[in-house]
């Protein structure tokens, strides 16, 4: 892997920009105004550190302030953004130079050293970072001259660009300790940072890419309450607002003033079957469960639609690394049947574990135990308040609902949550074989080798992995038709929460 | 009132409200312990909170020393007490910064809402109380009734959703959400609070003006107020000079309710208006699991209750004629 700049503008394939200039060329960016864009959650625990990032709107804050080393294009492929060049020949030891012309808020320009900070303080567990695992595959960071980082990882990962665009390994400032107030690269100054509240940023004068961004000011706000978000929206108080319900999108549709943003993603919510308890320990339980799924009418009447089929795997049909020709898992009542009939299921009924926090899975679980009784198998549906699901609840039953926000590679959602040494290794699953794949994978420089590795684990989860996978959740933002420049990035909402630097008021 | 008069009245005014001093700093300990006890009966711990989804063994633990959640609560607890009683409420574990700092950005917002809400209602739901009493079972008595009823059933949810969805998403007079910048003149201040201000107003009202309908009725079926009719007093003078000081005690022992209420209740309003007050910050504490952001929270809606009904009592002390005659 080679990512460098002039091999970008040479094969033209920086799609981000090259592929929308015929798009764009009827809107030209437009400098000036301010937009207020509204998240879906705000409290105390906001953060201006990106290794702390939780939620969304710290997404798009420290989008607002900060760069990484690399960046998503429209594709959710990486290109580079404060690195000049990421070279590495054996994908183990990578080269980062990063560009010259960079300056902090401060004034203080970038250097090695910044970058070795940011990404060495990934590791400490003390330092909260959410990011933790990932990180530790980087065995070591060092600067090697003012502009030159060496990273050597402990295995091969032909991902690592994808992997340092994530917002949380925005590069900050080496030796920041205090997160009162931002100290970044990124595209806005922070004026205003009220945890819970808002975030006020102003246009730095001094980005480092040319004409960007065009908002003279950006506020971040968070209104966790659906309706009122919609309402905001609609009365002109706010220009955009994340993450609506399908009910909600023709009221904004009919308004006239308004659009939606929409985003078909990896975002999925699963049944766990944990290998550790009975009877979900039992292959022909799982696919019992698998066979249970009316995914249409999941599909139809949980997300009106706003959703896409999935096979029980994490990726989604749109990833170009996704295997077309495993067969379709559908409803099939005398399959699961069958199954049930051989996973000798208990007479009391079985627990079945959901929460609002894991969306959608309240309606699934009824949806399951209704059909459920159909094939003699018995459910109690336990309904758990979004509060502590996480920490309580989830992966703790032998029966229950997790939720999956996307990540930009099929390795990261492979390694954090499928490999069998995984922290989030949700049914305890253990094989042999794709911890194996996972690794040639990662090594493998050939995209159609690599696709055809990812083929084969794909159709491993969906066999043998304690996982139900319905259908993958499609994103849905509204916005102010007067916001120009907004276009979907599968890895979240607000263009993978990377909006900031790339939108524009035509007011 | 002369001397003498004043200080008798002191003397016998005192002592009462020093027991209820004193038995308010009881409640306030008892609140803390409970706070503090039944929050630790929470799932979860603020280490694990912050994590959420990304929590593994060895981040957690590592993030409970760093908080000194890895101590025992009975330890904590005290820690927390001794610093409370030397002024210092302790250090936020997710906002990440001191309590006395996150609760200083949000106490003036819930107390410049609490006062503003009651200033319009205290005098509407006095004037409504004090009219329908007044004409108690005539057709304006039983208009104000079905009024206030009505008022006091709807939720406050509807009442603000249904006011978002008139006044701002139609019409476009206000602002949905009550975000003040910092730099707003008072104008686009009121103008912004306003919505949040008529949703608990319209709450207040009714119960204030319910609690003073019925205490001013039991007032009117004194014989002193016979007597004074029958001197040829007027009815409105009865009611201003001499039934209502007489109706004061519950009357203010009902506002002191309905506006500790106001500073406290409203988490509601907070929500739907997106309103940076003290109700939503203890909730965030709660979710987030962060104790010492909880247990001030807890402590200041409790010294607030405790205070309006302090000044309640005191002002039905003062008032009552037999304690003051004694």
């Amino acid at each position: 892997m080679r990512l460098s700049r002039r091999q970008m503008l040479g094969t033209g394939l920086a799609a981000g920009m090259m592929g929308l200039l015929p798009r764009l060329a009827s809107a030209q960016p437009r400098r000036g105004g301010h937009v207020t864009a509204a998240c879906m959650s705000s409290s105390t625990a906001d953060t201006l550190d990106p290794a702390k990032g939780a939620l969304s709107t710290d997404y798009c804050r420290h989008a607002m302030f900060y760069n990484g080393l690399t960046d998503y294009d429209d594709n959710a492929q990486p290109r580079l953004s404060l690195a000049e060049s990421l070279n590495s020949s054996d994908q183990m030891i990578w080269r980062v130079v990063v560009r010259d012309d960079v300056k902090f808020h401060d004034g203080s320009k970038l250097t090695a050293d910044d970058v070795v900070f940011s990404l060495l303080r990934l590791q400490d567990p003390a330092s909260g970072s959410k990011v933790k695992p990932i990180a530790s595959q980087m065995a070591s960071v060092r600067a090697v001259s003012p502009r030159d980082v060496e990273i050597v990882l402990t295995s091969p990962n032909v991902d690592l660009p994808s992997i340092l665009a994530q917002s949380h390994f925005y590069i900050i400032k080496a030796g920041t300790t205090n997160f009162s107030t931002a100290n970044g690269t990124g595209p806005f100054r922070c004026q205003t940072f009220q945890p819970g509240v808002r975030t006020l940023g102003v246009r730095n004068e001094d980005y480092f890419r040319d004409g960007r961004p065009y908002l003279d000011s950006l506020e971040l706000i968070g209104i966790p309450d659906e309706v009122a978000r919609v309402n905001a929206l609609l009365s002109g108080d706010v220009q955009m607002i994340l993450a609506i319900n399908p009910r909600s999108t023709r009221r904004i549709r009919e308004s006239g003033t308004h659009e939606l943003l929409v985003t078909p993603s990896g975002l999925y919510t699963n049944l766990i079957m944990r290998r550790d308890a009975i009877p979900t320990s039992s292959p022909d339980f799982v696919l019992g469960m698998k066979y249970l799924f009316d995914r249409d009418l999941i599909k139809r009447a949980l997300f009106r639609d706003y959703a896409t089929i999935g096979n029980d795997h994490p990726i989604p049909p749109f990833d170009p690394l996704y295997r077309a020709d495993i067969p379709q898992r559908t409803l099939d009542l005398d399959r699961a049947r069958y199954h049930f009939a051989r996973a000798d299921l208990p007479s009391t009924p079985l627990p079945l574990y959901c929460s609002p926090a894991a969306e959608g899975s309240v309606d699934m679980a009824s949806v399951l135990q209704e059909y459920g009784s159909k094939v003699g198998l018995k459910l109690a549906v336990n309904r758990m308040p979004a509060d502590g699901y996480w920490s309580t609840h989830w992966m703790k039953h032998p029966l229950g609902f997790g939720n999956t926000n996307p990540r930009p590679t099929a390795d990261l959602i492979f390694s954090l949550f499928y490999k069998s040494t995984a922290a989030w290794n949700e049914s305890g699953w253990k094989n042999e074989r794709f911890d194996r794949l996972l690794l040639e994978a990662r090594a493998q420089g050939d995209f159609a080798l690599r696709k055809e590795i990812y083929g084969e684990m794909q159709e491993i989860v969906a066999t043998e992995c304690g996982t139900a996978i319905p259908v993958f959740i499609t994103l849905i933002d509204g916005f102010d038709k007067r916001v120009k420049g907004l276009r979907p990035i599968p890895l979240g909402g607000f263009m993978g929460y990377k909006f900031p630097e790339h939108v524009w008021w035509e007011g | 009132m002369a001397g003498p008069a004043t200080r008798g009245l002191l003397a016998t005014a005192l002592p009462l409200i020093g027991k209820r001093i004193a038995s308010g700093m009881l409640t306030l300990l008892l609140v803390s312990l409970v706070v503090f006890f039944i929050a630790q009966l929470l799932p979860g711990d603020a280490a694990q909170e912050m994590l959420g989804q990304a929590a593994t063994a060895d981040a957690v633990a590592a993030l409970r020393e760093k908080f000194g959640l890895d101590r025992p609560a009975p330890e904590r607890y005290v820690r927390w007490l001794v610093g409370m009683l030397t002024g210092d409420p302790g250090y936020s574990l997710v906002a990440n910064m001191a309590v006395s700092d996150v609760i200083a950005a949000r106490l003036p917002n819930s107390l410049l809402l609490a006062a503003l809400s009651a200033m319009v209602s205290v005098p509407v739901a006095l004037t409504i109380g004090i009219l329908s009493a007044m004409h108690r079972d005539a057709r304006l008595d039983r208009g104000l009734n079905v009024a206030t009823l009505s008022m006091v059933a709807l939720p406050e949810f509807l009442v603000a959703t249904l006011a978002v969805l008139v006044l701002s998403v139609q019409l476009r007079w206000l602002p949905s959400i009550a975000l003040i910048p910092p730099d707003a003149s008072p104008w686009l201040v009121l103008r912004s609070l306003a919505m949040p201000i008529l949703t608990l107003s319209v709450i207040v009202i009714a119960q204030m003006a319910r609690m003073t309908r019925a205490a001013i009725i039991q007032q009117l079926s004194q014989p002193y107020v016979e007597m004074a009719l029958l001197k040829g007093i007027k009815p409105a003078r009865v009611v201003l000079t001499h039934v209502l000081p007489n109706a004061i005690g519950p009357i203010v022992n009902a506002m002191a309710l309905s506006l500790s209420y106001l500073l406290g209740g409203a988490i509601i309003v907070e929500t739907i208006f997106n309103y940076p007050g003290l109700a939503s910050l203890m909730v965030n504490a709660v979710t987030s699991r962060d104790m010492p952001l909880l247990q001030a929270c807890a402590m200041i809606f409790c010294t607030a209750y405790l205070l309006l009904v302090l000044i309640a009592d005191t002002v039905a002390i003062l008032a009552n004629p037999r304690l003051r005659n004694r």
